[in-house]
C-alpha cells in the first residue's frame, strides 16, 4: 500500500521564514489552511507602506486552480457573468461567477496564461463547483495553490523596486497585464494586479525559489521604504479601493442557508461585469429576470460624516423617526489617506442611490459605556482612493 | 432547404407522435425526425426471428390515456381489454388477481385484496388526474400554477382525513411492509411486488414502491390490454394520424445536435448535415440525450447541467424473445390463461433477493419474469402453429459489471429459461429462437440513455414537480424554444401519449401567452 504523507496542522507558506523573521508581534492567523500574520510589526506602519512606498504581502494561500484542456475557453466562458473572449493571452480580468439563480458564488482573478490556458485565483475554495461545472466540457482542473508561491508588490514606489530588482520591460505593462521574466533559471510571472487599489503588482513564482524571490526583492527594495505586512493593513487598503471581501460584504451563495443571504452581481455593483451580450453563463437566466423586475439590494459606498467608525452599523433613511433599517454596513474604516470615514453596505433598493444621503448608527464605546450616534452618510460612486498612479503607464519612477 | 418549420419534434416514439400530430391540428407546420427506419421509439413490432415477430419493447398497454385516444380519435385495435394476472405458483397451484377479486388464496386475502385494491384503486384515481396536466411550478405566484397547486391539496384532502394520512403515509413507502401486513399468500404478495418494480431500478423493499404501483394503476384503472399486431400497430395509427394532420415524418434521420445560437434555438442538424429550422425543438429523445449530447452543456448553466446529469436513468429490466415450436405445458393452466398476463416471482422476498445482485453490477441468478405470449390470440405474430413468447425479466442492470458480454447475456438468459422451467418444464424443448435485450440493447436500438424504460427512474424525486428535474417540469426547457415530450418528462413512461399531449398544450399554450 502507498502511503502519502500529507501536510498536518496548519500550513506555512514559502516565505513563513521570512515572514517570521521580521515579526515582533506573534499575532497570526489562519488563512484557508496556511498562517497568515495579522500584523508584523505595526498595522498603521504596514498600512502607510502600501500607499506611501512598497508593501509586501504574503498571498500564497489564495486559492488558484488551471484550468486547461480543448474546452477551457468555453468552460470559463460559461462559469463567470462577464465575456471572457475579450480577454486576450497575457491579460488577467476581475470577475464574478454565479449559480443558476444569479447569486454570487465568489469573485476572484482569471489570468489568460496563455491561448487557453487559464489560472482562476479566489479567496474561498470553489474545486467541488468548478468541477461540478465542469461535466459536459473537455476540460481540466488543477489545484495549485501550494504549487505557486505569490506575492502582492503593492505602492507607488513598487514599480521601481521591481525595476532595481533587474525586471526590465516593466514600464510598458499595462494594468492587469501579465510579464514573464527569468529569476534564478526559473519563470517568474509579474502581473499588474493587486487588492490595494494603488499601483502594484503580484508576482508568481514556483515555491523553491520564494525565499531567494523574497530576499532579491527586500534588497532591491532598500531605498524605497519596502516593508513586509500583515493582513490587517491590506483589508484598510482593500475598503479604500472600494473592492468586496467574500464573508464580509457578501456571503458565497453555495455557503447560505437562509433565503434572501445571497447577492447577485448587480446587487454588488457588479453589472459592468454582467454582460448580457454573451448567449449564456451560469445565471443569466435568473440576471436577465432580476434585471426586468428590479433587484432587491444595491452596494452603496458611504461617506459618513464624523470618526466613528461604522462597522456593522444599521442603515437608515433619516436621522430620526424611522420605521425601520434599510440595510446595514458590511466593512467600515477610517481612511487616514482620504482622512474620510468610509464605509461600504448594503441597502434595499430604491434607498442609496448615487449622492443621496442615508444615516448609520453607530454605536461606540467610551471606558465601558457605550454611546449612540446617528451619522450622515453620502452615498458615492468612485472608489475612495483611486490615484492616477495606479494605472499611469509607464508608472512613476522614484 | 430555408423554409421554417413551426415546430420540429425529434425522435418518433409514440410521445413525439402525439405531440406532432397535436401541434399539427392546432395549425402548425411539424416536422418529425426519426433516427429509425420506422417510427414508434421503444413502441415497435419487429421480427427477430424468421416468422416470428414481438413488441420489441414494450408489450402490454398499461396506461394508453384516455385523453389521448379522445385527441386523435385513436381506436387501436385490441386482442384484449382486460387482461387477468396469473401468478405462477408450484404444483400448478396458481394465483389469479382478476380487477378486484383474487383467486387462489385464503378468504382472508380475497377480502383483504378487495379492500387493498379499493384504496389503491382511489388513490390511483387521484394519481390519474395529473397525469393529464401539465405539473405546477413550486414557489411561484402565477395563477394557474397556484389553481393546480391548490387543486391538489383539496383533491388530496377530499379523500377524508383517514384516507388522506393513509395515503400520506403510503406514498413514500416501499410496498413490501405493506404487502406482508396485509397478505399471507407468498404468491399473491410476489404478484404485487413484481407489479410495482416492473421496469424501474427498485426492490420491493426500495422506498418509494408503492407509488410505481399506483403509477402502474393510474393509467387505465389497472386494466392491462395488448394490441392487435403487437405494439407497432399503436405506433403505425399515431403516424398515421399524425400524417394526417399534416406532419412531415423523415425515418432514417438521426439528430446530431439541436441548434442553439444566442439562448434560444433554431434548429437541429441532423447525422448527415443536414439543417432544418425552426424557432421550437421538441425533443422526444430522453432528458440526458437531449442536454447532454443534442443541445451541448455550454448550453445550459451548471446547476442545471448537474441536475439532468445526475438523474437517475439506469435500466435494470430485460426483454426475452422466445419463438417456440408451440406452447409450453405449464400445469395448472387452462388453454385461455395463456393470453393472460403470467408473472414468476414465488414471493415477495424472491423479489427482493432478485434485485440485490442488480445493486452491484450483477444480473440475477433467479430472475422474476412477466411473461406474455402475444401469438396466442395474435396469430399473425408467428407462423401458423407456432407461438412467440414475449417477456420481461428483471433484473439485468445496465451497469453490469464488466459489459454485457456474451457470456454475461448467455448466463442471464439460461437464468430466466430456468426460471421458466421451473413451472414449464418442456419450455427448453419449445425453444427454436431466442432474442435477449438487456438495457444496453435497448440503449443502442432506442437511442435511450440507461436502456430505461421511463427515460429515468419514477421516484418522488424525480416525479411531478421536479420530472425530470426541478426547473424544466413544465416540458420548457431552460433554453427558449426547447422542449421536452418523451418520458423523460411528467408523468413517465409506458405507452401512454400523456407526455407527448402535455408538451403540445404546454407550446400551444405558451405561444397564446406570448
Amino acid at each position: 500500500m502507498n502511503i502519502v504523507e500529507v501536510p498536518q496542522g496548519r500550513l506555512k507558506t514559502p516565505f513563513h521564514a521570512r515572514l517570521a523573521a521580521l515579526d515582533t508581534l506573534n499575532q497570526w492567523h489562519e488563512w484557508k489552511g496556511y498562517t497568515i500574520p495579522d500584523a508584523l510589526y505595526c498595522e498603521d506602519t504596514e498600512y502607510f507602506a502600501i500607499r506611501n512606498s512598497t508593501a509586501v504581502f504574503d498571498l500564497t494561500p489564495m486559492t488558484k486552480y488551471r484550468i486547461s484542456g480543448p474546452d477551457a475557453a468555453a468552460y470559463i466562458n460559461r462559469l463567470v457573468t462577464r465575456d471572457m473572449d475579450k480577454i486576450r493571452p497575457g491579460r488577467v480580468a476581475y470577475a464574478v461567477w454565479c449559480d443558476d439563480r444569479g447569486q454570487v458564488i465568489d469573485d476572484g482573478t482569471i489570468f489568460h496564461l496563455t491561448q487557453g490556458e487559464y489560472r482562476l485565483c479566489s479567496q474561498e475554495r470553489h474545486f467541488a463547483w468548478l468541477q461540478a461545472s465542469a461535466i459536459g466540457f473537455d476540460v481540466s482542473i488543477v489545484e495549485e495553490t501550494a504549487d505557486i508561491a505569490a506575492l502582492a508588490v503593492q505602492g507607488p514606489t513598487s514599480y521601481s523596486v521591481l525595476n532595481k530588482m533587474g525586471l526590465n520591460g516593466l514600464d510598458q505593462l499595462k494594468p492587469f497585464g501579465l510579464m514573464h521574466f527569468d529569476f534564478d533559471g526559473v519563470e517568474l510571472m509579474v502581473s499588474r494586479t493587486g487588492f490595494t487599489g494603488d499601483l502594484g503588482y503580484e508576482l508568481w513564482i514556483e515555491p523553491a525559489k520564494a525565499e531567494l524571490l523574497w530576499d532579491a526583492l527586500f534588497e532591491a527594495g532598500k531605498l524605497y521604504g519596502i516593508r513586509a505586512i500583515g493582513s490587517r493593513a491590506l483589508e484598510q487598503a482593500r475598503i479604500e479601493a472600494g473592492y468586496l471581501a467574500a464573508y464580509e460584504d457578501f456571503l458565497p451563495a453555495d455557503t447560505t442557508v437562509r433565503t434572501g443571504r445571497t447577492r447577485s452581481p448587480l446587487e454588488l455593483g457588479l453589472a459592468w461585469l454582467v454582460d448580457f451580450k454573451k448567449p449564456n453563463f451560469n445565471g443569466r437566466r435568473a440576471l436577465a429576470e432580476e434585471k426586468r423586475r428590479g433587484s432587491t439590494w444595491r452596494l452603496v459606498k458611504l461617506d459618513i460624516d464624523g470618526n466613528k467608525r461604522a462597522h456593522h452599523s444599521y442603515i437608515f433613511p433619516r436621522e430620526k423617526g424611522n420605521k425601520s433599517e434599510i440595510g446595514f454596513v458590511t466593512s467600515a474604516a477610517w481612511s487616514p489617506v482620504c482622512k474620510q470615514n468610509i464605509a461600504i453596505g448594503t441597502v434595499r433598493m430604491p434607498h442609496g442611490a448615487v449622492g443621496s444621503s442615508v444615516w448609520v448608527e453607530i454605536y461606540y464605546q467610551r471606558e465601558m459605556h457605550w454611546s449612540r450616534a446617528m451619522a450622515r452618510a453620502t452615498v458615492v460612486d468612485k472608489p475612495f482612493w483611486f490615484p492616477p498612479r495606479r494605472s499611469a503607464t509607464p508608472p512613476g519612477q522614484f | 432547404m430555408t423554409d421554417r418549420y413551426d415546430a420540429i419534434v425529434v425522435g418518433g416514439g409514440h410521445n413525439g407522435l402525439v405531440c406532432s400530430a397535436l401541434l399539427a391540428r392546432a395549425g402548425k407546420q411539424v416536422l418529425l425526425l426519426e433516427a429509425n427506419d420506422r417510427v414508434g421509439g421503444a413502441a415497435v413490432t419487429r421480427e427477430f426471428a424468421d416468422g416470428y415477430s414481438v413488441s420489441a419493447c414494450a408489450h402490454l398497454l398499461y396506461q394508453l390515456q384516455p385523453s389521448v385516444r379522445k385527441d386523435l380519435k385513436l381506436d387501436p385495435k385490441l386482442v384484449t381489454s382486460d387482461m387477468a394476472t396469473i401468478a405462477l405458483g408450484d404444483d400448478g397451484e396458481h394465483v389469479r388477481v382478476e380487477g378486484r377479486s383474487v383467486t387462489g388464496v385464503s378468504d382472508a386475502d380475497a377480502a383483504n385484496y378487495r379492500a387493498f385494491h379499493k384504496r389503491m384503486t382511489r388513490f390511483a384515481g387521484l394519481l390519474s388526474t395529473y397525469l393529464n396536466k401539465t405539473p405546477p411550478r413550486l414557489g411561484t405566484r402565477d395563477r394557474r400554477d397556484l389553481l393546480t397547486l391548490g387543486r391538489l391539496a383539496f383533491d388530496v384532502r377530499r379523500l377524508g382525513k383517514k384516507e388522506m394520512r393513509e395515503f400520506l403515509r403510503l406514498i413514500g413507502m416501499n410496498i413490501h411492509d405493506e404487502l406482508v401486513e396485509r397478505f399471507d399468500s407468498p404468491l399473491l404478495k410476489g404478484a404485487l411486488s413484481l407489479d410495482a418494480v416492473l421496469g424501474t431500478h427498485l426492490g420491493p423493499r426500495s422506498p418509494n414502491t408503492i407509488m410505481t404501483y399506483l403509477y402502474r394503476l393510474a393509467g387505465n384503472h389497472g386494466r392491462v390490454s395488448a394490441p392487435a399486431g403487437g405494439m407497432g400497430s399503436i405506433s403505425e395509427l399515431l403516424a398515421q394520424i399524425a400524417k394526417d394532420a399534416g406532419v412531415t415524418i423523415h425515418t432514417g434521420k438521426p439528430v446530431e445536435r439541436i441548434v442553439v445560437d444566442n439562448g434560444r434555438v433554431t434548429g437541429v442538424e441532423a447525422e448527415d448535415g443536414e439543417r432544418f429550422d425552426s424557432y421550437t425543438v421538441v425533443s422526444n429523445a430522453d432528458p440526458k440525450r437531449t442536454i447532454m449530447q443534442l443541445v451541448g452543456a455550454r448550453h445550459v448553466e451548471a446547476g442545471f447541467t448537474q441536475r439532468i446529469h445526475h438523474l437517475r436513468s439506469q435500466g435494470n429490466a430485460a426483454k426475452l424473445h422466445l419463438a417456440l415450436d408451440g406452447l409450453p405445458d405449464i400445469p395448472g393452466l387452462s388453454k385461455s390463461d395463456y393470453a393472460q398476463r403470467i408473472l414468476i416471482a414465488p414471493d415477495e422476498d424472491y423479489v427482493e433477493r432478485a434485485f440485490n445482485p442488480a445493486k452491484y453490477g450483477a444480473s440475477s441468478p433467479q430472475p422474476v419474469l412477466e411473461i406474455t405470449f402475444p401469438s396466442f390470440r395474435d396469430a399473425s405474430l408467428a407462423p401458423a402453429g407456432k407461438q412467440v413468447m414475449s417477456a420481461v425479466v428483471q433484473y439485468a442492470p445496465y451497469a453490469y459489471k464488466g459489459g454485457w458480454t456474451d457470456a454475461a447475456r448467455e448466463e442471464f438468459e439460461a437464468a430466466s429459461i430456468r426460471a421458466i422451467e421451473r413451472y414449464a418444464p418442456d419450455i427448453a424443448q419449445q425453444i427454436t429462437a431466442s432474442e435477449l435485450m438487456t438495457p444496453v440493447d435497448i440503449e443502442n436500438e432506442f437511442h435511450i440513455t440507461g436502456g430505461h424504460w421511463h427515460h429515468g427512474e419514477l421516484t418522488l424525486d424525480q416525479f411531478m414537480f421536479v420530472r425530470p428535474v426541478c426547473g424544466a417540469a413544465q416540458y420548457q426547457m431552460p433554453v427558449d424554444g426547447l422542449y421536452l415530450c418523451g418520458a423523460g418528462a411528467h408523468p413517465g413512461g409506458g405507452v401512454s401519449g400523456a407526455a407527448g399531449r402535455n408538451a403540445a398544450r404546454a407550446i400551444l399554450q405558451k405561444e397564446k401567452a406570448a
